[in-house]
């Protein structure tokens, strides 16, 4: 099925009709960002949002639960889900694998069982410390399924890193299983944050993670251009002057560092680091610059809406958004396949 | 019967007007297996947190050793090995049959998503409606036929790829593996910190009643499943060929599809999704039998003794824990996924 609506003729023209797109993402990201502050266990009107804001008082109960819950529950789900777009754009884009994400490829395993090795043995439990685990983890899953996933000859098609993804996933999960079920303390402390929930935000959690994260969406906006070049394949990327070992590497740092600091701030979900650049591409094409922008812009609002349909599905209780994702991810991941025709895995 | 220099491929005994043809290395491998199967058995029985040497905990098993080794052989060690051996029998002899249904060994209940399936049924069974033993296992057996229905069903496009299969059983898996801890924590399981272990699979306090259950679904199916290995032994060697032999190939698809996922759905509702068990069963049992048909019988040998071993390292490992079983499964079960995949990469099969 391919859209035939084009009455764009120039290169000026489509830069306006993307800046149009990126607006209309935008204010929907504002009226998102807005319902996931109002909607919740306990509705909040939106003139006490405002009051809350630029009038707080202490003694209003619904200014508290602004500003102490839902405000850094926001701010966490804004930079989870930008960190988690950008992050798939860019596997997507260095692997050129249409299911590269890092919950189906092994990172949020490896991420999570380095973070449950140093709260065992080293006994942290604070966010600043355990990022740093976090980063360890993402970084050699991410060499790790890759070194098996390009074994042989044809090097690391989709499927086979997919597969090798999936090995590595059981393999690691197994071993956090194990670690859990016989340290009751470590279990305590890390069930904290499993399951990818935006439950236990607080500013003291995020504000530490915030320059990684920066600096993550920084060098993906840096090597734009180059993985632009690699993704009309090695040979031609090379050929125009991409210096190979400079992308690959600094695209393993952003991706480091934004799959990091989202485990370690919201625990390891997967599927929005899958489908958000898919979104991405049908709207803004295979160039990244506006691609990375729009999956920064994307991956909040897909995220955001989860978080609320999490909380609005069963109340008073909640849905963890790493839950909804996997529900509605899975289809969709289902249906990228179905469409991939064979030639073009 | 013997040529000279060659080594016989099958022997052929008669008696009479009946002759009877078997491989021989098929039937050394059974043989050695069984014997595999007791040494562990006794193995599993002597082994865990009460110390006790092979030849009390075979007295106890026969009913003529003393009191104390008595109560623990015949309370606690012998349902739980029983329980290992014969869920370990209908993992191993499901992925046979899958396996040999996709002609790829990556194409196995666990890797597929029934396991997930299976395990979102008797999980919702048990937080909806009861914990009584029927329906779970039925709670079972319905999430795994929806499941494979969905992952076939999605997965067919004029025909299913094998790598289109895999990746969308691990899409659909991780659905329901979502599902079933979503469903976790609406119970008291998972306050209890047991929501870890239900989800990995464990042996953990196996009773007599969980013998019986699965005796009766293996004395039901198995027979089934072991007659459906010379459909699928023809089946093999492609549609069109088992076709002319006097196949109907989709009646058998479908049956040896509906065993192998009550098979599956009966190891589930039993001891929980343990994952590679159904996956390297098979293809170890055809390395030993040095043959390439679906070899459902040592499948299911082997089956039981990886399952069983998996319980004793989960009791030994740790001096003061027991580990599930569906740890060690899965820590030695995803190396060779791994070493799997690239032999199959290097061979450009997948």
């Amino acid at each position: 099925m391919t859209w035939t609506f084009s009455p764009i003729e120039t290169p000026g023209q489509l830069r306006w009709w993307r800046i149009l797109k990126m607006l209309c993402l935008a204010s929907c990201l504002g009226m998102v960002a807005l319902a996931a502050v109002a909607i919740g266990a306990k509705a909040i009107p939106l003139g006490d949002i405002v009051n809350a804001v630029y009038a707080f008082d202490v003694s209003n109960p619904n200014h508290v639960i602004i500003i102490d819950l839902r405000l850094p529950r926001l701010v966490q789900g804004l930079l989870v889900g930008a960190s988690l777009g950008v992050a798939g754009v860019l596997m997507q884009s260095i692997t050129r694998n249409p299911l590269a994400d890092p919950g189906l490829l092994g990172l949020n395993a490896g991420a999570a069982l380095a973070v449950v090795l140093a709260i065992w043995h080293l006994d942290l439990s604070s966010q600043s410390s355990l990022v740093w685990f976090a980063f360890a983890g993402t970084g050699t899953a991410s060499i790790l399924v890759y070194f098996f996933g390009a074994a042989g000859r044809g090097g690391a098609t989709p499927v086979r890193l997919a597969l090798a993804g999936a090995a590595l996933n059981a393999m690691l999960f197994s071993i956090v299983s194990a670690i859990l079920i016989t340290q009751r303390e470590t279990m305590d402390v890390y069930r904290f944050w499993i399951a990818g929930s935006l439950g236990n935000a607080e500013t003291a959690t995020i504000a530490p993670l915030l320059p990684y994260t920066v600096l993550g969406f920084a060098i993906a906006l840096a090597i734009a251009r180059d993985l632009n070049a690699l993704s009309l394949g090695h040979d031609l990327g090379r050929s125009l002057g991409t210096r190979m070992v400079r992308a690959h590497a600094l695209t393993l740092i952003a991706v480091t560092l934004l799959c990091g600091t989202s485990v370690a701030m919201a625990g390891p979900i997967g599927f929005i680091g899958l489908v958000i650049p898919h979104i991405g591409r049908a709207l803004f094409g295979p160039d990244l610059r506006p691609l990375l922008l729009a999956a920064a812009t994307l991956g909040p609002i897909v995220l955001l809406t989860a978080d609320i349909a999490g909380r609005v599905v069963l109340p008073p209780g909640e849905i963890e958004v790493g839950i909804v994702a996997a529900l509605v991810g899975g289809p969709l991941f289902v249906w990228i396949v179905r469409r991939i025709r064979l030639g073009h895995l | 019967m013997v040529s000279h220099g060659a080594k016989a491929p099958f022997s052929v005994w008669r008696l009479g007007p009946i002759s009877l043809r078997f491989e021989q290395r098929a039937l050394v491998a059974a043989v050695g297996l069984t014997f595999g199967l007791l040494l562990v058995s006794l193995l599993s029985l002597s082994a865990g947190s009460y110390p006790m040497n092979a030849l009390e905990a075979l007295k106890s098993a026969l009913g003529v050793g003393d009191q104390a080794h008595d109560f623990i052989v015949h309370q606690i060690r012998l349902p739980r090995l029983l329980t290992g051996v014969l869920a370990g029998a209908a993992f191993g002899v499901s992925g046979a049959i899958f396996q040999s249904l996709a002609r790829n060994a990556l194409a196995s209940p666990d890797v597929l998503g029934f396991n997930a399936g299976c395990s979102l049924g008797a999980v919702a069974a048990i937080v909806f409606i009861s914990t009584d033993v029927l329906t779970v296992t039925l709670g079972a057996v319905l999430g795994g036929v929806i499941a494979a229905a969905l992952v076939f069903g999605l997965a067919w496009q004029n025909g299913i790829a094998p790598f289109r299969l895999i990746l969308i059983g691990i899409g659909i898996g991780a659905m329901l593996y979502a599902s079933v801890d979503f469903l976790l924590t609406r119970t008291d399981i998972y306050r209890a910190g047991q929501a870890i272990e239900w989800l990995i699979g464990s042996l953990n306090a196996r009773n007599w009643g969980h013998v019986e259950r699965t005796s009766i679904g293996l004395v039901l199916l198995l027979p089934i499943a072991l007659s459906l290995q010379y459909g699928l032994n023809r089946l093999a060697l492609g549609d069109d060929l088992a076709t002319g032999l006097g196949l109907s190939i989709n009646r058998l698809r479908l049956l040896a599809c509906l065993v192998g996922v009550l098979l599956v759905a009966l190891a589930v509702s039993v001891v929980g999704p343990i994952a590679f068990v159904a996956f390297v069963a098979g293809p170890i049992a055809r390395r030993i039998a040095a043959t390439s048909s679906a070899a459902l019988g040592t499948s299911a040998l082997v089956g039981a003794i990886v399952l069983t071993a998996a319980d004793i390292a989960g009791r030994v490992a740790l001096p003061e824990t027991d580990l599930p079983a569906g740890v060690f499964t899965a820590i030695l079960g995803a190396p060779y996924l791994l070493w799997l995949l690239s032999t199959q990469f290097r061979k450009g099969i997948l």
